[in-house]
């Protein structure tokens, strides 16, 4: 980027972000590593690699999370927020872009603040109201959370991507007899896809590893998302380190996992949305 | 659209279907502007108001009553909590003392190192790609388990390396005084946050156009007056939103506070986020609670419009 220099020189600086890459990933080397060992290996030697592979951590782990069921009830909420929140903020998006009213650029305005506003000054009064609507313990109640908390930066992210279209397209749409529902589902739906795929992905990291909310909303034990039931095991065994590692791990796979499939996504999401704020 | 509306009953190939257009009122109806604006904003506005605009609302008139939330009548008492909290509660005033440092110092942090790694990784070296995915492998997850993580940390994983290293740094009792829970607080927020901040400043970086660069280069500019000079006043823009990111997570930390320090030593690392929840769920004082979040609200509307009008100002065109 600065002008030309010996290529020895870049060895130097990429031995260093080596070694700070290295830093970097540490603490999860600690995490897995132990997380393969018995009880007494752990505490006598915590960083060298584990003698035996002692999976019956994960075993037993696997039955204190009750994983399956933590599982599943985390991607109901996942997908079912993320359904929500991409048709309700394309649309509305849509709208208060190429609708330029008053009351519209108001209604812009009203979004954008609420990105301002702590989740800890609306949470109370929430928690109340859906307790009077018998919502609390209901996966509807956390997605109902999850769209109006989330609406605002999704609706922000496709706002600017749909500047970025030329009205043209829509304009011959109409010539061509579409109304401007079809316009919008026929037209404009198809060329959001790329947008649609980051906030897929970013909203899906925020709500898979979110654990306030669901914390407060589900209280019964069938009902625990990863999150929630990891901070209550954890909690329970917090001097038992072979079994709560085993369970961290667990927690970690899959967001891990989507990350690794949509890496791309997720460092353009956050650049582009970054940038254009 | 009410003009594209026009153009299609003039236009004279579409005439016979804007005729039976005109001839069913149903659709006319469908297709007035009223509708759409409720088809395509209403769901937004709902689920809006449902969740932030009615519950604020509320926290607003329940920050001056009584509620306890479990006999469910709020009584009214004015600004009673606000006198109490201002007065009373030594412990909210030090929740927002200990956020303030804790704001402060993390969000530099996290700014010079996630610049800095940036900057590194906006030279030609071979593995960047790898090495930005690691450093920003941390922020995949979630402030709840990367707490947990660095609980085992600190209490197993470090004595162990200072057994091995006998460095001083590694057997301190991490979690068991507050100057070293603050720092281990402020360094898993950086572990946390920097390699996202990293993301956003490669992509500033990445538009501060070269020859401007070369330019100085042939001028005679070091290396550190191009980066004082030239590059930080054009990615100013970019400071700005890293700021106002950084500030809002930093200020509004639950997650990572819970699952680390859980606010202790003492109580001396208790974010107010925290300090809130417990007030309300801990000590069942919802009213208090409420006007604690309201004052809370405020505090963080005022530092972020003060900080983007701060950094806005120092902005330049390109």
């Amino acid at each position: 980027m600065f002008g030309r220099s010996y290529p020895f020189k870049w060895f130097g600086i990429e031995l260093l972000a080596f070694l700070l890459a290295l830093v970097f990933l540490s603490p999860f080397y600690f995490v897995i590593v132990n997380s393969f060992k018995s009880f007494a290996e752990l505490l006598t030697d915590t960083s060298g690699l584990p003698g035996v592979l002692h999976v019956e951590n994960y075993v037993n782990a696997w039955k204190a999370l009750n994983y399956p069921v933590a599982f599943k009830n985390t991607l109901i909420i996942t997908i079912f927020s993320n359904l929500g929140l991409i048709i309700i903020s394309s649309m509305a998006a849509y709208r208060l872009v190429r609708n330029k009213t008053r009351m519209n650029r108001f209604l812009f305005s009203m979004f954008m603040l609420a990105m301002v506003i702590p989740f800890q000054s609306i949470m109370i009064p929430m928690v109340k109201m859906f307790g009077w609507v018998n919502l609390m313990n209901t996966f509807t109640g956390v997605v109902i959370a999850y769209m109006g908390m989330g609406v605002s930066f999704t609706l922000f992210l496709y706002s600017s991507f749909i500047l970025a279209i030329p009205k043209e397209i829509e304009e011959s749409a109409v010539v061509d007899g579409c109304t401007p529902y079809g316009t919008f589902f026929r037209i404009i739906v198809p060329l959001l896809k790329p947008m649609t795929v980051t906030v897929l992905v970013l909203n899906s990291l925020w709500i898979w590893n979110d654990f306030l909310l669901p914390m407060l909303v589900l209280q019964k034990p069938g009902l625990q998302t990863i999150q929630t039931a990891t901070s209550s095991l954890f909690g329970q065994y917090m001097t038992q380190w072979d079994l709560a590692l085993a369970v961290l791990v667990m927690g970690m796979v899959p967001v891990m996992l989507l990350f690794f499939m949509a890496q791309r996504h997720v460092i353009q999401g956050i650049a582009d949305g970054a940038v254009k704020g | 659209m009410g003009n594209n509306r026009a153009s299609i009953n003039m236009h004279p190939v579409l005439e016979r279907s804007s005729k039976l257009e005109r001839g069913s009122s149903v659709k006319r109806w469908i297709t007035s502007q009223w509708m759409q604006q409720a088809f395509f904003v209403g769901p937004a506005i709902l689920f809006y108001s449902i969740v932030i605009a009615i519950p604020f609302f509320f926290g607003i008139y329940y920050s001056m009553t009584s509620w306890d939330g479990v006999s469910g009548n709020a009584v009214w008492v004015g600004l009673n909590n606000f006198s109490t909290i201002f007065l009373k509660d030594p412990e909210f005033g030090q929740s927002f003392w200990f956020t303030t440092r804790f704001t402060l110092t993390a969000v530099i942090l996290n700014n010079v190192i996630g610049f800095a790694l940036a900057y590194l990784l906006s030279l030609p070296l071979k593995s960047r790609s790898a090495i930005r995915t690691i450093f920003f492998l941390p922020n995949v997850l979630g402030g709840l388990v990367l707490g947990f993580i660095w609980q085992f940390i600190l209490v197993q994983g470090f004595p162990g390396i200072g057994k091995l290293t006998h460095l001083s740094f590694f057997t301190l009792p991490w979690l068991g005084t507050e100057a070293t829970a603050y720092w281990a607080l402020i360094i898993v927020s950086v572990w946390q946050g920097a390699g996202y901040l990293m993301v956003i400043y490669i992509a500033g970086l990445a538009n501060v156009p070269k020859d401007l660069i070369e330019a100085s280069v042939i001028d005679g500019a070091g290396k550190w007056q191009i980066l004082k000079n030239i590059i930080i006043p054009l990615i100013m823009p970019t400071v700005t939103v890293c700021l106002f990111i950084s500030i809002s997570w930093t200020f509004k930390m639950f997650d990572l506070n819970y699952s680390l320090t859980s606010g202790g030593p003492y109580g001396s690392t208790e974010s107010v986020a925290m300090n809130i929840y417990n007030e309300a769920f801990g000590n069942n004082r919802y009213g208090l609670g409420t006007a604690k979040a309201l004052i809370f609200f405020v505090a963080v509307t005022f530092i972020t419009l003060i900080q983007v009008k701060l950094t806005k100002s120092r902005e330049v065109e390109m």
